[in-house]
């Protein structure tokens, strides 16, 4: 059965509009999460503390966000009443906020560590898997805010099979890293802040792949967190069609 | 008013073939494994008005069924099928296999008031006898033959006030006249003296659009308790009451059974794209 989601086909105008504008409200969210991966990423890079200290700081902007889509999600809940996509939609929504909110406490983690580093005169610039990390998660969070907003199912599904890459990736930096704390002990703490910088983007993979699972949940109606999906896939075909 | 364009009736005519094509074979699961009443291939004629168009369904013993669709759609003419209802109104044909417990309701030799009497009906608007709450109540026992005493009568009598949840409201007045109660009091009455006669079934069309949400919360409540005794089908405009009531829930449009399934997966996803326009407010 069709199950393309139109959500500005009500008979209501204003429906459609509250609806249309929830949507907008968090793909803005989404951006100023992006912004803050990007800017977070760029301030460790480069040590730029003018760029670490507005990443630490401008959470506040995202926690603003997040209270008032819950808002106008309550709003939507209490005068309309919601079902089927529509409600799936609403629910999304407010899973989805709550996980982008997580990136942006991770991405203002990532400024605080940058900073701390930059007073020990340790360079995350040395750290050529940190980067690698930094711009598959970035990707990752782009291409999740991507399938969310055209509610691609497929795109969802793909990006959240690559989150077992990144999490390769943080578990070889790991290893490197402990080799590095055995070989020098003395650098300890530094290491382990660039440890914590590595496990900041893992954990917002990890966020990324459950927006995706909202996004298969919001279209298809099927909730595939806590599955192994590609046995889930091989027994629902039809979760990947069109 | 400027007369319709060629352009607009054609536009007219397309919908209609595409919701006609769209409409196709039931979906979702109108069959259960026990059945209190098994329906096969209904149909309903008004003169040359095809109202019900061949629709089957089961209806499992202690379930609530509900019955949703837009006005017209038949919902109403179906649920009046179950107790013959459609039998007092001259120009309907009613076609199809109909059985209560296996047996065919439409058979020549089923009297019709006992049929209404093991299948019960409450109506839109409460409508008690012009007569005392306790007759309102004892009328069908009376009828049906159903006391032996005095007694034994009023112990029905209570019995069903209680049950409909009213005896406590009412039983120091129980010889004051029905329709001297409150909407919501005279729904519960209505609902006590259909349950007066012992039915199996009873049947419910919308009866909570006429009153406030306190009194719609007291019946919903007691549909729920009635469950464990009684079958259940039931008509709403409400879907938010049909969610909230039923184990099952049946989408009806121009007459044809679109979509049947559990309550829960009809209202977060159903499988026909007109059932979701239609619970998601999409319907034109």
């Amino acid at each position: 059965m069709e199950s393309k989601i139109d959500i500005s086909d009500h008979i209501s105008h204003r429906y459609n509009d509250e609806l249309e504008d929830l949507r907008n409200q968090v793909m803005e969210m989404g951006g100023l999460v992006e912004r803050q991966l990007q800017d977070g990423l760029k301030a460790l890079r480069k040590s730029d503390m003018t760029l670490a200290e507005k990443v630490a700081s401008a959470d506040d902007e995202v926690n603003a966000k997040e209270i008032e889509i819950d808002k106008r999600c309550t709003q939507i809940l209490v005068r309309r009443q919601p079902a089927a996509s529509d409600l799936r939609l609403v629910l999304a929504i407010i899973k989805t906020i709550n996980d982008l909110e997580r990136v942006g406490d991770e991405a203002e983690k990532l400024g605080r560590y940058a900073i701390h580093l930059h007073k020990k005169n340790t360079y995350i610039g040395d750290f050529t898997e940190i980067k690698h990390l930094g711009n598959h998660v970035r990707t990752m969070l782009s291409k999740t805010l991507d399938a969310f907003i055209r509610m691609d199912v497929q795109s969802a599904i793909a990006t959240i099979q690559s989150d077992d890459e990144i999490n390769e990736e943080f578990d070889s930096i790991m290893r490197q890293l402990t080799s590095k704390m055995m070989e020098d002990p003395r650098a300890i703490k530094e290491t382990l802040r660039v440890l914590w910088a590595a496990r900041a983007l893992e954990r917002i993979g990890d966020h990324a792949k459950n927006i995706c699972e909202y996004v298969v949940y919001l279209v298809k109606g099927e909730d595939v967190r806590h599955t192994n999906l590609v046995a889930l896939l091989e027994e629902n075909p039809e979760l990947t069609d069109e | 008013m400027a007369a319709e364009s060629t352009e607009e009736k054609t536009n007219k005519e397309n919908t209609k073939v595409d919701i006609e094509q769209q409409l196709g074979e039931t979906v979702g699961e109108q069959f259960t494994k026990e059945q209190k009443f098994s329906l096969r291939n209904v149909d309903v004629f008004y003169a040359d008005n095809h109202a019900i168009n061949d629709i089957s369904m089961d209806i499992a013993p202690n379930e609530v069924v509900a019955f949703i669709g837009p006005s017209g759609c038949g919902k109403s003419t179906f649920l009046r099928v179950l107790n013959r209802m459609n039998d007092t109104i001259d120009i309907c044909r009613v076609s199809g296999d109909i059985r209560l417990d296996g047996e065919d309701i439409y058979d020549k030799k089923m009297d019709p008031v006992l049929l209404r009497a093991r299948v019960g009906m409450v109506f839109q608007k409460p409508n008690p006898f012009p007569k005392s709450i306790y007759d309102n109540v004892a009328y069908g026992p009376k009828l049906h033959g159903l006391a032996s005493s005095r007694a034994e009568l009023d112990d029905i009598v209570r019995t069903s006030l209680k049950r409909a949840g009213l005896l406590k409201e009412v039983e120091n007045r129980l010889d004051e006249p029905g329709t001297g109660l409150s909407g919501g009091q005279q729904q519960r009455l209505c609902i006590a003296r259909t349950i007066a006669v012992s039915p199996e079934v009873i049947l419910m069309d919308e009866p909570a659009s006429a009153l406030d949400p306190i009194a719609t919360a007291i019946i919903e409540e007691l549909i729920d308790e009635l469950r464990e005794n009684y079958t259940i089908a039931i008509v709403t405009h409400s879907m938010q009451q049909a969610a909230r009531i039923s184990q099952r829930t049946a989408y009806f449009h121009l007459g044809k059974l679109v979509e049947m399934g559990p309550t829960e997966k009809i209202f977060t996803n159903p499988d026909h794209t007109l059932t979701e326009n239609y619970i998601t407010g999409r319907f034109g």
